[in-house]
């Protein structure tokens, strides 16, 4: 009757999920935003983000060879981080930073620790905020979208050679024609003229800024799909948002010219990807209901805090950053009340 | 925590109210039910409308001694002895103890170790079935427990061998008194059924009718309870349309619908489920006067106890994808379950074979392994289960799908990486692990395919034998 009589313990049913499945369904909702990126900043962005996912993926290789874990590269983790980095970057950010920066995202921000699982902070934002400190003038370097010829040639500074300052756009971005070009994003607009972009503009992402977090509706619908997917917890970038709004509100109601509109905060800079796809990274987030919600609000405030008066037009990364460094706190903060006890 | 209802209206019927209807919220209200939870896929369509049946005898039964919670039966047959379908062939020992009674008519042939399903062989008589023997039971003697005392009823039940046929397996004369200064309000029939694959419990709803009825009768009246509850999930509406068709008017006895949810029918679950209660830590549900008891154990009860028999058959489900012909079976106790499966035909795509469900029961090592008082079905799964929990472990990702499904609230993501770290007394101390009940939630949903819930099984057997 049985060739072989298994014995195993209960339960005896799993779900069909997986961490892998959960990963490669992030990598797939952050792919038309990727799309979205090269379609607006041509190859430079292509080639950016082709370097920051292989050295991710190539450095979660080596250090989970090197410490004995086996090949993790399988999990997908290394090329979630390497993507989100990019879609972080200046279109025009050098290659070669941007390779130091992935690989402090996953030799700092994940080997160090442990690998998946154990990271405490985003390891694509200690990407990113390694390369903010390091190189501050190629983070914030801003080319136009939709320059002509971007299927055709490369943003000069892109091919910037490894351990060179990055080569001056502002020669070629004149060349380029563009009407109305400031070389500044809708974020330093706002904060340092008091000129607020159209929430038309800012929601479609037809305006400058990094790579992948222009477009905020298109952040919004793949991250609504991943959440109906339930492979995303909907209640943190609800609270981030929440977060963002409840801070910007009492501002903008007191003076609207000093201040951005509520909708501008949540639709400009990094705010959208951040909530969506940085903030609820699983690993750093905090695990309990409550505190993912504390957690959340927490970011959403601490955004628009940095952005309304810290020297920076954007904040969201520090604060996301800051958030995870005090998940486990939270996470211990708001245990779940057990059955049967007061 | 919210609302504590639990009153009952003057007639002693239970609130027609829904328990929490909220305003607007009320329009989208389903039955009541507890806080997490899971949904797996049920595959009670296998054996849902197949009627109970009874199965030829198996050529030798094995009775352990030990089929229950508490002390083991002593002997009162020798090898060599005849015994009748139905006469006693094992004594309880003190009062958490219940005898044994023979399944068949026919000649004991050993009285020695035989197998388990927890693994370690273990005392049992072995009974050799005559090929003649009858499924009629003539050792028996009428008594109305209508009439009966409490304290006569309590002892007729332990004389019957009753015990928890949900699984359980505690004494059912136990569970009915209440501890001292305490008294029993409600009786609540545990009907939910809600591991994947059994549908036992659904049969006896509406085969065993009469006998549930006669049997919620006697236990309320052993109790004192002033009312009884029959939870059903809503998967099995006709067992509840069924029920409230045939309960007496006069007497406050209800049948009430709760949603289809895993764990479902873990007593804690359902109490939270039915009356808004909860039991408090380190406690029994008699500290908040609710007695327990599984529609089958009392469809036994309303059928033995009138007619002094004992406990010698019972209904299980016997499924899995793999069985040629699953059904709902009345099996004699000590039938191995190689003889069962023999039976129903099994494919050659089996692999392993649980008792009771897939959830919470355990694999078999052998085959030779007797049905025993609580096992509720026989499920066997597919070799190398897609489903299986066989899968690459990954580290914990901190989802959080475990904390939304553990169903008593517990953070089994925290508990896990404790365990892992050999921290068994944090666990204990500042994380609740022996609330656990080890439903199998967090390992079921869990990801990372962590096998949490036999981490949480290994860490209170330790802090278990630390402590002695």
């Amino acid at each position: 009757m049985f060739k072989d009589i298994e014995i195993r313990t209960s339960p005896h049913l799993k779900r069909a999920m997986s961490v892998d499945r959960i990963m490669r369904t992030v990598v797939l909702a952050l792919l038309p935003i990727a799309a979205f990126a090269v379609w607006q900043f041509g190859l430079s962005v292509l080639l950016l983000l082709l370097t920051t996912t292989g050295v991710a993926v190539a450095t979660e290789w080596f250090f989970a060879r090197q410490s004995g874990r086996g090949n993790t590269v399988a999990d997908w983790s290394a090329v979630i981080s390497g993507l989100l980095l990019g879609l972080t970057l200046p279109p025009g950010f050098p290659l070669w930073m941007a390779a130091v920066a992935a690989f402090v995202a996953i030799a700092l921000g994940k080997a160090l620790f442990g690998g998946l699982g154990y990271n405490v902070m985003n390891p694509a934002l200690v990407g990113r905020a390694f390369v903010q400190a390091a190189f501050p003038v190629a983070i914030t370097t801003w080319t136009p979208a939709f320059a002509p010829g971007r299927f055709a040639e490369l943003i000069p500074s892109t091919l910037t050679l490894p351990f060179m300052q990055p080569i001056p756009v502002a020669d070629w971005v004149a060349g380029l024609h563009m009407d109305g070009w400031t070389g500044a994003t809708p974020l330093a607009l706002q904060k340092f003229q008091h000129i607020e972009t159209p929430l038309g503009d800012t929601l479609t992402g037809l305006i400058a800024g990094s790579a992948g977090e222009t477009s905020a509706l298109l952040i919004l619908i793949c991250g609504l799909w991943l959440a109906w997917q339930r492979m995303l917890d909907w209640r943190i970038p609800a609270s981030v948002m929440a977060g963002a709004v409840l801070v910007a509100t009492p501002f903008w109601l007191l003076d609207p010219v000093l201040y951005p509109s509520p909708w501008f905060v949540l639709c400009s800079g990094g705010l959208m990807l951040a909530a969506w796809f940085m903030a609820s990274d699983m690993v750093a987030s905090p695990v309990t209901a409550r505190g993912v919600i504390v957690y959340g609000l927490f970011i959403g405030a601490l955004t628009v805090i940095i952005r309304l008066f810290g020297g920076l037009p954007e904040g969201v990364m520090y604060a996301i950053l800051l958030g995870n460094a005090i998940g486990p706190l939270i996470s211990s903060w708001t245990q779940p009340r057990v059955y049967g006890s007061k | 925590m919210q609302e504590q209802t639990a009153v009952l209206d003057s007639s002693g019927r239970f609130p027609v109210e829904p328990r929490s209807s909220k305003g607007l919220f009320s329009l989208f209200q389903r039955a009541p039910t507890f806080d997490h939870g899971i949904h797996p896929l049920e595959h009670k369509e296998l054996t849902a409308d197949k009627p109970i049946r009874r199965l030829p005898f198996a050529p030798e039964l094995i009775i352990p001694l030990s089929q229950h919670k508490g002390k083991p039966a002593i002997p009162l047959v020798k090898v060599g002895q005849e015994v009748v379908r139905g006469e006693p062939i094992a004594q309880a020992d003190g009062f958490v103890s219940v005898p044994m009674h023979a399944p068949a008519t026919g000649v004991i042939r050993k009285i020695g170790l035989g197998p388990t399903a927890e693994g370690p062989k273990a005392p049992a008589i072995f009974l050799k079935v005559y090929l003649a023997a009858g499924q009629q039971v003539l050792y028996d003697q009428e008594q109305d427990p209508e009439q009966m005392e409490p304290e006569a009823i309590i002892a007729a039940v332990q004389a019957a061998g009753l015990v928890g046929l949900g699984g359980g397996a505690f004494p059912s004369h136990v569970k009915m008194i209440p501890p001292a200064g305490k008294a029993i309000e409600t009786l609540v029939v545990n009907g939910c059924e809600c591991e994947p694959y059994l549908t036992c419990d659904h049969r006896i709803m509406l085969e065993q009718t009469e006998s549930l009825i006669r049997g919620i009768r006697i236990a309320m009246r052993a109790t004192g309870a002033k009312r009884a509850i029959i939870g059903v999930e809503d998967n099995k509406l006709d067992a509840v349309a069924h029920l409230r068709a045939r309960l007496p008017q006069h007497l406050p006895i209800t049948a009430e619908a709760v949603q289809t949810k895993y764990p479902q029918g873990a007593e804690k679950m359902l109490i939270r489920s039915l009356l808004g209660l909860e039991v408090p830590a380190g406690h029994l549900t008699s500290d908040i006067g609710v007695a327990v008891f599984n529609v089958g154990t009392l469809a036994q009860m309303g059928d033995l106890l009138p007619k002094s028999r004992g406990l010698i058959e019972r209904v299980i489900t016997v499924s899995g994808l793999p069985v040629e012909r699953p059904g709902n079976f009345m099996v004699p106790i000590g039938t191995p379950v190689r003889f069962l499966l023999e039976q129903v035909g099994v494919k050659p795509n089996a692999g392993g074979v649980i008792l009771g469900g897939p959830m919470m029961g355990m694999t078999v090592a052998s085959l030779d392994v007797p049905i025993t008082k609580s096992v509720s079905g026989v499920v066997v799964l597919e070799a190398e289960d897609e489903n299986a929990a066989r899968k690459q472990v990954y580290p914990c990702i901190k989802c959080g799908e475990c904390l939304n499904a553990c169903p008593i609230s517990l953070n089994p993501s925290m508990l896990g990486e404790l365990a892992q770290a050999r921290d068994y007394v944090t666990m204990s101390a500042d994380y609740h692990l022996d609330q656990c009940f080890e439903c199998g939630c967090c390992a079921y949903v869990c990801p990372s395919n962590i096998p949490l819930t036999q981490y949480f099984r290994i860490s209170k057997a330790i802090n278990r034998k630390r402590k002695q």
